[in-house]
């Protein structure tokens, strides 16, 4: 069993848990995640690690709640414990080939695992330029650690509640055009929003790294849940990933396969035992 | 009425209308009656060829002969003192090409049924309970097993009967190995595995569940850091093999080990008490013809599919599955598609599967290695009318500790090379199973796993 140690509400729909758990906390590096199972009828679901202390042996999640596991996560308080919580899983993020600029786009609950990577750049001493948005001022998670990490935030909503009215593709447009070279950019949000950079960057020729969040059940490379096209290859997000060469992956595929249970989720939401749904 | 001395006992099973819409086990087993009437078939042959077939060498004769005087508590002593997890052997060995295929009764009629004797004496043990196991004297070493298969689980009871301070680590939150993910509970009961598993800790191992060793730990660090004197792996055979043809991504194509342990480990037949989902279509077809194909289908058809396919490219003679297995699957409906080999998948505008285009094949001449390959007739494409496929085609071994481990050798197809006794390129590191064999059985797996115990507990006497 594995004790929540402290819970703080982001927003109406995320949360943030300190969860103990030291052997991970000692190994986890920017980019990888954990599975964890809530209790012994729950599903394994994959969250990324938003940052660790191995001093005190805990790791942050950050999470939405969109299904069934995440309501019933989201209820438990401060104290509670959840069976099972394994990693750290997934490659170690990479850092960029060429030195220049880093443009970290980050959208909805995409923040978190963008903020690590970010975390990880500034302290091997790099500049990162950070564009962060969330649909309403409401939704908006992690300002304040964004902007601890970053030479330059930009903050934006869909609504324009707050800072940039528009989309994150807005402002990151501006740093294409200015000419000034981006060694990389690393979008990390809803699969739409990935698609969407990514086929902005595409003409600029601009490397553009992806976090992937195919559905998942091991996280070992056992099952072949999580395989995505990248290339012409087929990867298995959580050995090989999920950090990838966003230019290279085929999203059709991946919003496809993403939408796969759809039906019994739905189904899995009204039975709900923790009473998430209402 | 008396029974036929030429044949087997039978053994009662559910009726296959019934059991295909329950996940319950299939065969009863004998009752004590029966089971002394079948093991009074045994000729207690004095060089008990049956043994040569058994990859731990059970006593076979002993225990059927103690069967046999109702003497039980000697029968399952004579059984355990070579094989651990005799309630799971004498469900899943492939029993008629080990012991039972040299048995002498096989030359007149059918073999004794060792298997089911087997499985009885196990069973009459679980009933009557357990005993708690007599501890030795603590030898101060201490091992690491990583893995809680067939082989990790019967090195760490071999190790902690010899005394030694023993934990096991697991990647999933629960231990068994293919024996809990992958073997249905219609075959393999859960139940019993658990009971096998709580055996092995009442002897003192220890048991850590959710650690990914290779990631979590790494195997130098269980020797630097955590005060390990020796380490054996176990880790399996679990990556799943794919065909790769055209529309294998598609929604609706499983690997079986993706299907398996949706169902089997995660309890997606009793969706939605449980969380984790399965989608099954109407007609499903099953790629391969091995033990992981037949209990794809056979799980198929339980969790509601009309039509299941076994699609096969050779002949139903080149079959791996077990006899028993192909049997069971056959009464239950499962319809086989032989000489006939997938090359694509056809989806709909959605993404799912909608068919599986097929070739039919033909077997020409045995080859240097005795198989004979199969080849394509031309022009004879179809397309089987399917909504979900499940590839079965064979697993390779997992990687993450071989490739975290310094001074590990390991082979072409990514097994880590080890001598007879399981010892590895590295000083106190063996290793036995899958994970060293490729895809093989489980008395294999728990063969090495003592072979490994044994050499083991020399290895630290000696040190
Ligand atoms: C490597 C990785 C890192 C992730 N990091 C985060 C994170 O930091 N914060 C966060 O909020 N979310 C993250 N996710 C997504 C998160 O795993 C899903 O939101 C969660 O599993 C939904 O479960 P549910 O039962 O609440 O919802 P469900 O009702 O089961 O599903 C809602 C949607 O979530 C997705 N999903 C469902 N099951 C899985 C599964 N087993 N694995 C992955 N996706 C699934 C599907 O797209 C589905 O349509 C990550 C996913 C991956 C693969
Ligand atoms: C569906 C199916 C049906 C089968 N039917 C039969 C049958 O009827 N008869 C028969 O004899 N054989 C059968 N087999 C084969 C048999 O199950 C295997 O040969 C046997 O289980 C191998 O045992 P093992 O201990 O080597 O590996 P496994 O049983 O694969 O166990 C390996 C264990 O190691 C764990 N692990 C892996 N990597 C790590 C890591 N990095 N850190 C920690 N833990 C890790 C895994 O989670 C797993 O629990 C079947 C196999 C399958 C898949
Ligand atoms: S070979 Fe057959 S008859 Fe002879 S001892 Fe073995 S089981 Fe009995
Ligand atoms: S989640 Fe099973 S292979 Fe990646």
């Amino acid at each position: 069993m594995y004790k929540l140690v402290t819970k703080e509400v982001l927003s109406d729909v995320s949360k943030k848990f300190e969860v103990e758990a030291p052997l991970v906390a000692k190994k986890a590096q920017p980019g990888q995640f954990i599975i964890l199972r809530v209790d012994e009828q729950g599903e394994r679901v994959p969250l990324t690690i938003a940052d660790s202390d191995p001093e005190r042996g805990t790791i942050t999640i950050i999470f939405q709640e969109v299904g069934l596991t995440t309501k019933c996560l989201g209820q438990k308080e401060a104290g509670d414990y959840i069976a099972d919580f394994v990693g750290p899983l997934g490659k170690p993020m990479e850092f960029p080939e060429e030195p220049g600029r880093v443009i970290a786009v980050g959208g909805g609950v995409g923040i978190a695992p963008v903020y690590p990577k970010v975390k990880g750049f500034h302290k091997a001493g790099m500049d990162v330029t950070s564009i962060i948005g969330a649909r309403c001022k409401d939704l908006l998670i992690l300002e304040d650690e964004m902007r601890a990490v970053s030479k330059e935030l930009h903050v934006c909503t869909d609504d324009g509640s707050y800072g940039h009215h528009g989309f994150v593709s807005d402002i990151l447009q501006k740093y294409l055009d200015d000419g000034e070279p981006i060694a990389e950019i690393i979008a990390v949000g809803p699969l739409p929003m990935m698609r969407a950079i990514v086929n902005q960057t595409r003409p600029y020729g601009v490397k553009t790294v992806v976090s992937l969040n195919p559905v998942m059940v091991d996280g070992t490379g056992m099952c072949g849940a999580c395989r995505v096209t990248v290339g012409e290859e087929t990867k298995f997000t959580c050995v090989d990933g999920p950090v990838f060469d966003g230019h290279q992956v085929d999203f059709d595929e991946l919003v496809a396969r993403s939408r796969m249970y759809l039906d019994q989720e739905k189904k899995a939401l009204e039975n709900c035992r923790c009473g998430g749904a209402k | 009425m008396a029974h036929d001395i030429k044949k087997k006992h039978p053994m009662e099973e559910q009726n296959p209308q019934e059991r295909v819409k329950n996940f319950d086990e299939v065969p009863f087993g004998y009752d004590i009656d029966t089971a002394v009437a079948e093991a009074e078939r045994c000729l207690d042959c004095k060089k008990a060829p049956c043994r040569q077939g058994c990859p731990v060498e059970v006593n076979i004769p002993a225990f059927i002969m103690s069967i046999k005087d109702r003497k039980f508590e000697e029968s399952i002593a004579a059984m355990k003192a070579d094989n651990s997890l005799p309630a799971i052997c004498g469900r899943v060995c492939p029993q008629e090409s080990q012991c039972e295929s040299f048995c002498v009764r096989a030359k007149k009629g059918e073999p004794v049924g060792i298997g089911r004797l087997e499985r009885f004496i196990a069973d009459w043990q679980l009933k009557e309970g357990v005993e708690d196991p007599k501890l030795p004297e603590p030898t101060g070493k201490k091992v690491a097993v990583v893995g809680a298969g067939p082989a990790g689980l019967t090195c760490a009871g071999d190790l902690a009967k010899l005394g030694h301070d023993v934990t096991m680590y697991e990647a999933f939150h629960t231990p068994g190995g293919v024996l809990v993910y992958g073997i249905p509970e219609f075959r393999l009961p859960k139940e019993i595995v658990a009971k096998e598993v709580d055996y092995i800790q009442r002897l003192g191992v220890k048991l850590e569940t959710n650690m990914v060793i290779g990631k979590t730990i790494t195997v130098d660090e269980l020797f630097e850091e955590h005060g390990f004197d020796a380490v054996f792996i176990g880790t399996g055979a679990g990556l799943p093999t794919f065909l790769g043809i055209p529309g294998e991504n598609l929604l609706g194509v499983y690997s079986a080990n993706e299907f398996l342990t949706r169902t089997n480990l995660m309890k997606a037949y009793r969706f939605p008490e449980f969380d984790t989902p399965i989608h099954v279509g109407k007609n499903v077809a099953v790629v391969g013809a091995g033990n992981v194909a037949m209990d794809s289908a056979r799980t198929a058809l339980r969790l509601g599919a009309e039509n299941v396919y076994i699609v096969y490219r050779r002949s139903d003679k080149e079959m791996p599955a077990r006899l028993e297995e192909i049997h069971h699957a056959e009464e239950e409906g499962v319809q086989f598609r032989l000489l006939t080999n997938p090359i694509g998948i056809n989806g709909d505008d959605k993404g799912w599967v909608k068919g599986m285009e097929c070739m039919q094949m033909r077997l020409c001449e045995p080859d240097e290695s005795g198989r004979c390959r199969p080849e394509p007739i031309e022009d004879s494409n179809f397309v089987l009318d399917v909504d979900t496929v499940v590839v079965a085609v064979g697993q390779t071994p997992n990687p993450l500790v071989p490739q975290t481990t310094t001074g590990l050798k390991t082979g072409r197809k990514g097994t880590i090379d080890a001598d007879e006794f399981g010892k590895t390129s590295r000083e106190g590191v063996w290793a036995g199973g899958d994970i060293v064999t490729g895809a093989a059985t489980v008395i294999n797996a728990m063969g090495a796993g003592k072979m490994a115990a044994k050499n083991i507990d020399e290895y630290l006497k000696s040190k």
